[in-house]
């Protein structure tokens, strides 16, 4: 066991257990944003660097700083580690820094993209990014193109986490999607657009943490707010059966897989469940799904906004960015 | 010129066949330490002799090597890199197409120290050629009985081979180089585990540039405290410098740790003094990555003293008012040269040559490059030299490997040393419409040009 210190609270978690999942064991606002680790899929993370943190304290034996920020999601914690993540201006300046590089080349056409209101990159700008960009080049645009009859790919707003190279590596046999090219000209592609044509292909979809990949045949159907979303399952001999049904009234949207309240996939679903069961019948509906997340479809309202707190955050972020250290929040005690 | 410790023989006709170079002493190494050595007495010379790795990082070699996980059940690997891609850097390719055999002869001591019964030697692809001359070495080196089974009939063996690289300079990056070494993508591996636990294969591996390997000849012809006994401090040894630009005498030197920089390049046994009789302006001293430095501070330290090429006298001042040794190109730049065009360039490589894994370098390269080529063709605005610094400061330790770095560090110590130059870009946009515009009219900076 290693005892480590995240933001100032202490938690004692099993060894090896990397900073970013002690972070989730304890909860609450220190935990670090994540782009691209994916707690079910091997090799994930360290590539988007959202998650950086400050090792202010390496392990009891080394008390020394980590000089540079570490990966949260791919550095272990050791005994005795002090680790700095809201507490920590650096942290929060490369953070805003990381967003900004991850925005410069988007499209930010969120209006017309079917990812809006349960995208981690929206979420990710709204809590780290600046209002206004200061990237005045052309942006980086793709072709759309087709995986297969059911998947879009929309590589112009695709952040290159890899996670979806990595279902078609680790759930799906027969390996024809990676990325091709290299630097921003990086594109994920199934080799010559061929089809990716598996019975697990489907959760690239839902492990994608912006719009790149779309279920085509939920594509501009709803806004996702509008929808409600029900847990359902049903008898599936390929895999769990557990699902979400997105429905308006009593038709089925679309499918996906239950994600847990870091967006992330527990039990991946087959092709069958996600594509050929659009029929509230063909389930067993247990309930509405409890969406853990603060974008805008958590309970399908928005959420109310206490202005006193929001005019004290906004004041303490201003201090901030003058160049002072961040203030405590109004529910952080020293 | 001092002391030759590789490049001795370079001018020996014939000294890239086996015959030739055996004739004049070569393969000594590999009899003393397969005779006469364990492989731990071969480390431990190698640890005498302070020998600093050569392909840009400067990390003690023997150190490397002991950090080697000999526990593991899994065999280890010894892998050469030979992806010379930095800019300005041109030493492997001159060593490995003149003296192939330098190479192959460190490659089997090495590899005996290390207990590697396969070696391989990742060469970039755009070398082909060499590629084929160190498979005519490697040929004539199992026809000798210098590898294969029971090297000199001692119960050591060893298989060595060429791979080529297909046009990355990621591929330079060691665990980028072992990803394509195993058929994979090139893109860099986060760390730890470091290669010498999970390398190649996911077992115990040593990476080391050219120049390393082959310097582990001399070490152990002459013994690791002799070698040392070369250069100054804990620079040892020589070094093979690149040296190109606006010099008059562009090539390879070797040349002495410790050797003031001033001598290397006005003296005629080496760089022979800038071109056409014009001032020098600049130095880039390791490799496109590593800090610019304006005349005068790369003639003399900060504080005065003369600069010596050694890592640490390159390093004096820091990056406030110094550079590093890197790989040892030497791109020397006259008076008519534009430092934000140089800098374009530069920016230009590294945006075309990440990987694309990590954010702040796929995108930040890009955006760099981007506003460097407005402002070099006069469509900047003063805010963008504030921006790029900014910009270059939230890729800087950010980034999964040192390549974000080497984007970063030149942008940074350019605008630094040379601000007023890119305040004209913006001030002056006509004048700089001409792509030679300093060559037509030198930029005079409020800083003085040193002549000497
Ligand atoms: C982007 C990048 C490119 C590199 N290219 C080379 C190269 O072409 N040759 C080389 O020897 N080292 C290169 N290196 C350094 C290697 O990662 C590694 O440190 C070196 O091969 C170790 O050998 P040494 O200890 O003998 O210097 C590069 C590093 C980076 C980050
Ligand atoms: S398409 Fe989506 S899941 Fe795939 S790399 Fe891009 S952002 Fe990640
Ligand atoms: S720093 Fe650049 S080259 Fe290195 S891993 Fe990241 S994107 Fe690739
Ligand atoms: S989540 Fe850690 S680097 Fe992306």
């Amino acid at each position: 066991m290693a005892k480590v210190t995240i933001d100032g609270i202490e938690i004692e978690v099993a060894d090896g257990t990397t900073i970013l999942n002690a972070a989730r064991q304890l909860g609450g606002a220190s935990v670090p944003p994540a782009m691209c680790y994916y707690s079910s899929l091997k090799g994930s993370g360290g590539k988007c660097r959202v998650c950086l943190v400050k090792v202010a304290q390496g392990s009891s034996k080394d008390p020394r700083p980590i000089p540079k920020l570490v990966a949260s999601c791919s550095t272990p914690v050791a005994d005795g580690m002090v680790v700095q993540n809201l507490t920590s201006p650096e942290v929060l300046e490369a953070r805003k820094g990381v967003v900004e590089f991850l925005l410069i080349n988007h499209p930010l056409d969120c209006p017309v993209c079917d990812q809006a209101g349960e995208c981690d990159l929206q979420n990710l700008a709204y809590e780290h990014g600046a209002s206004t960009t200061r990237y005045e080049e052309e942006r980086r645009t793709f072709e759309k193109i087709d995986i297969g009859d059911k998947i879009k790919l929309h590589m112009t707003r695709c952040i290159l986490c890899y996670r979806c190279t990595m279902v078609a590596n680790q759930l799906t046999d027969n390996r024809v999607h990676g990325v091709l090219n290299r630097g921003d000209a990086s594109e994920i592609s199934t080799y010559i657009e061929k089809a990716v044509d598996n019975d697990f292909s489907g959760n690239m979809i839902d492990v994608c943490p912006v719009g790149a990949l779309t279920d085509k045949t939920f594509r501009f159907k709803s806004r996702v707010w509008f929808t409600k979303p029900m847990d359902a399952h049903r008898s599936c001999t390929k895999c769990s059966g557990k699902t979400v049904l997105w429905m308006k009234d009593n038709e089925v949207l679309r499918v996906t897989a239950r994600k847990d309240q870091y967006g992330e996939v527990k039990e991946f679903i087959c092709n069958e469940c996600r594509y050929d069961h659009k029929n509230a019948a063909d389930w067993t509906i247990e309930g509405p799904r409890h969406i853990d997340r603060h974008s805008v479809i958590a309970q399908n309202h928005y959420e109310k906004t206490d202005l006193l707190t929001l005019k004290k955050e906004i004041e303490r972020q201003i201090e901030f960015q003058k160049g002072k250290p961040l203030p405590l929040a109004l529910d952080e005690k020293k | 010129m001092g002391r030759q410790l590789l490049l001795e023989h370079i001018a020996v006709p014939g000294i890239e066949t086996f015959e030739v170079y055996r004739k004049m002493g070569g393969y000594a190494s590999v009899e003393k330490a397969l005779k006469t050595m364990t492989p731990d007495q071969v480390t431990e010379q190698v640890k005498n002799s302070g020998l600093r790795g050569r392909g840009g990082a400067g990390f003690p070699a023997g150190m490397k090597w002991s950090f080697l996980d000999r526990k593991s059940d899994k065999p280890r690997y010894l892998v050469c890199n030979a992806d010379e891609s930095e800019p300005g850097t041109f030493k492997d390719r001159y060593l490995m197409e003149k003296i192939p055999h330098l190479l192959v002869e460190g490659m089997i001591t090495s590899s005996y120290a290390l207990g590697a019964k396969t070696s391989y030697i990742y060469i970039r692809g755009e070398y082909m050629y060499v590629l084929q001359i160190l498979e005519k070495a490697i040929r004539e080196a199992y026809a000798a009985g210098f590898l294969g089974k029971n090297i000199l009939g001692t119960d050591y063996s060893l298989d060595l081979y060429v791979h080529p690289g297909a046009g990355a300079y990621i591929c330079g990056e060691e665990t980028a180089l072992l990803e394509s070494l195993e058929g994979k993508r090139g893109n860099p591996r986060l760390k730890p585990p470091f290669p010498a636990i999970a390398g190649l294969y996911a077992s115990p591996t040593v990476v080391n540039n050219v120049e390393t390997i082959a310097a582990v000849v001399p070490i152990v012809n002459l013994g690791g405290d002799e070698y040392a006994k070369v250069g100054v401090g804990k620079s040892t040894g020589t070094k093979l410098i690149s040296a190109s630009g606006h010099i008059n005498k562009p090539g390879v030197y070797e040349i002495e740790m410790g050797l003031p920089v001033e001598e290397f390049i006005y003296s005629d046994q080496y760089c022979g003094g800038i071109w056409k009789g014009r001032k020098l302006k600049a130095v880039v001293a390791g490799g496109s990555s590593v800090p610019i430095l304006p005349a005068e501070l790369i003639l003399k330290t900060a504080k005065g003293e003369p600069r010596l090429m050694t890592y640490e006298s390159l390093a004096d001042g820091g990056f406030t008012s110094g550079t590093m040794l890197g790989s040892g190109g030497f791109i020397v730049m006259d008076e008519t040269t534009c430092i934000v065009r140089n800098l374009w360039t530069f920016a230009r490589f590294y945006h075309h040559e990440s990987c694309g894994q990590c954010s702040p370098c796929r995108e930040g390269t890009g955006w760099m490059e981007k506003v460097l080529h407005r402002i070099e063709h006069g469509h900047g605005q003063m805010s963008d030299i504030d921006l790029l610094v900014d910009v270059a400061k939230k890729i800087e330790g950010n980034t999964i490997c040192p390549l974000g770095d080497a984007a970063a560090w030149p942008v940074a110590s350019a605008i630094r040393h040379f601000r007023e130059e890119f305040e004209y870009h913006v001030k002056y946009p006509e004048k700089v419409k001409n792509p030679k515009h300093f060559e037509i009219e030198p930029f005079v900076s409020s800083k003085q040009l040193v002549m000497v």
